[in-house]
């Protein structure tokens, strides 16, 4: 690959408890393509996720050693500053988790907790992610309702707006469209691909024709290992591993 | 065949009967308080205190108490929750790392939460003596803020529990910090911290036994912290001891007045927890 990566890892293991969930994973995630993560269940896709913007510091018994370098900077480094490392990185969850706010504020949450106080800034970037999300035109005359009682749909695209609203430069989505109907799955999907023109997307799924319709790139997990990395058609029409070729065919799942 | 529908109709009039048992015994309770209580149910009993001869069966009412109460169970829930808010997100959002510890203190929290009220009462008593207080009413607040903490800590935890992981995470990965985060999910549990208000209120208004050395007991509204204050429990016990057929009357009253307080508190929470539920997921 030519490109300049935008997350680097390298020698990167992953324990929790007594479990070696990921072992010695190296990967360069291109800038400003759709990168998905596949594999089966349990084998450390969303682990790895995770370990991007250190959402594992919280859980208990979860020991990680190696290297996660965003833009260059490790962040698993001693002085590295987590609120700044994760403020570049807007997560998308399975189910969407609307802040316990109005639709206003959970967009403008993140940029007031990094210190935007004016209203008219807020104001405008709502705005203008509510309409890259394509929410806006559904939810201008109710900013101020609450944001639960949108549809799971709208909800899902909310969070995204609510996680762009904080100029991150990465987006992580993990399963994103997993609770989704199939309209709001596609409005998802699309958005995904309008939106890499901006920013570099990690997204896991177990959904193959997912990863073929949406990404550049596919990374093969299994059993906490990579086994493939390479372009989307590359990785699915024309494996090199064998264990890839067994997944792709539904042989292993 | 015939064994199983037997054994389902058995379990069935078990069921039935438990419950007929324990509203039964809701509704004697309540009828027995009220038709005692009624007949010397007047506008006296809460807008006076007690007159020259109220134990004797002359004029007044238990305004005293009343007001004694509201102050000892407010003071201590509002006291409480001070401490009991930053105990609960501390547990559940600052020692993820460290469950044993944390686990230890809920343990601590449970047996304190079994401690009878005397204890509580002595221990308060204890503290009074220590600062030179006297029975009065912030002793009683004292007593009863440490009857409480538990029943606050306990509740705040199991609701902070109910929150979804994945809304702690999706504040984190916006670059909240711990404490931003911890105030996403004090507003999720608003309807909670109502919950919790609302049993920590109830058993503070109750207890007679916290109160019985530490608030002492006092005709007047006290005007002052460091006054005696009457409270309600302890009214009807003087009340309810009295051979004067009028006085034990009031007893009854005064546990009339109790249960509608407890019961429009309830009814309050009830409403506002409905209220503040509307952004809840």
């Amino acid at each position: 690959m030519t490109q300049t990566p935008h997350i680097s890892v390298q020698h990167l293991n992953v324990h929790i408890g007594a479990q070696h969930i990921l072992k010695d994973i190296n990967i360069n995630i291109p800038d400003k393509k759709v990168t998905s993560i596949i594999g089966p269940s349990g084998c450390g896709k969303t682990t790895l996720l995770k370990s991007f913007n250190r959402l594992w510091d919280n859980t208990a018994d979860v020991k990680i050693t190696g290297k996660v370098l965003v833009d260059n900077e490790d962040i698993y480094a001693p002085n590295a500053e987590v609120t700044h490392i994760r403020k570049k990185m807007g997560l998308l969850s399975q189910r969407p988790y609307p802040l316990p706010m109005s639709i206003y504020d959970n967009v403008a949450y993140g940029p007031r907790i990094h210190g935007i106080r004016k209203k008219q800034v807020l104001d405008e970037l709502v705005e203008e992610q509510l309409k890259a999300t394509g929410l806006w035109n559904e939810v201008k005359d109710r900013l101020n309702a609450s944001a639960t009682r949108l549809s799971i749909g709208q909800q899902q695209r909310l969070c995204l707006a609510r996680g762009l609203a904080v100029g991150p430069e990465i987006i992580l989505g993990d399963e994103s469209t997993s609770a989704l109907d199939p309209v709001s799955t596609a409005i998802i999907e699309d958005l995904f691909i309008s939106l890499k023109e901006k920013y570099s997307i990690v997204l896991v799924t177990h959904i193959l024709r997912q990863a073929r319709r949406v990404s550049d790139y596919i990374i093969f997990v299994y059993m906490g290992k990579i086994i493939e990395f390479g372009p989307t058609e590359e990785v699915l029409l024309n494996p090199k591993e064998e264990l890839t070729k067994e997944y792709v065919k539904g042989y292993i799942s | 065949m015939k064994g199983r529908k037997l054994e389902e109709l058995f379990f069935r009039i078990l069921m039935v009967l438990a419950t007929i048992l324990v509203a039964g015994s809701f509704f004697l309770i309540v009828g027995t308080v009220f038709f005692k209580g009624f007949h010397y149910m007047n506008l006296d009993m809460i807008t006076k205190t007690p007159g020259g001869g109220f134990y004797i069966g002359k004029e007044g009412g238990v305004l005293n108490a009343i007001v004694g109460s509201f102050y000892v169970a407010g003071g201590a829930t509002i006291l409480g929750l001070l401490i009991s808010i930053p105990v609960a997100i501390f547990i559940n959002l600052y020692m993820d790392g460290k469950r044993f510890l944390s686990n230890t203190i809920r343990m601590a929290f449970d047996v304190l939460f079994g401690i009878p009220s005397i204890v509580y009462g002595a221990f308060g008593f204890l503290i009074m003596v220590y600062f030179g207080i006297r029975a009065s009413l912030l002793g009683g607040i004292i007593a009863v803020t440490l009857l409480v903490i538990p029943i606050l800590v306990r509740t705040l935890d199991e609701v902070i529990r109910t929150v979804p992981f994945e809304l702690r995470d999706a504040a984190l990965s916006l670059g909240s910090t711990r404490w931003e985060t911890a105030k996403v999910v004090l507003r999720q549990i608003r309807p909670g911290i109502f919950t919790a208000i609302l049993l920590s209120f109830g058993r503070a208004i109750g207890d007679v036994a916290s109160v019985l050395f530490t608030a002492g007991f006092s005709d007047n509204v006290p005007t002052s912290l460091h006054e005696p204050a009457a409270t309600l429990p302890l009214a009807i016990f003087f009340q309810l001891g009295s051979p004067v057929e009028e006085v034990q009357g009031r007893g009854y009253a005064s546990a009339l007045i109790l249960t509608i307080i407890v019961l429009i508190i309830t009814i309050l929470s009830d409403i506002l927890i409905k209220k503040f539920s509307k952004h809840k997921i």
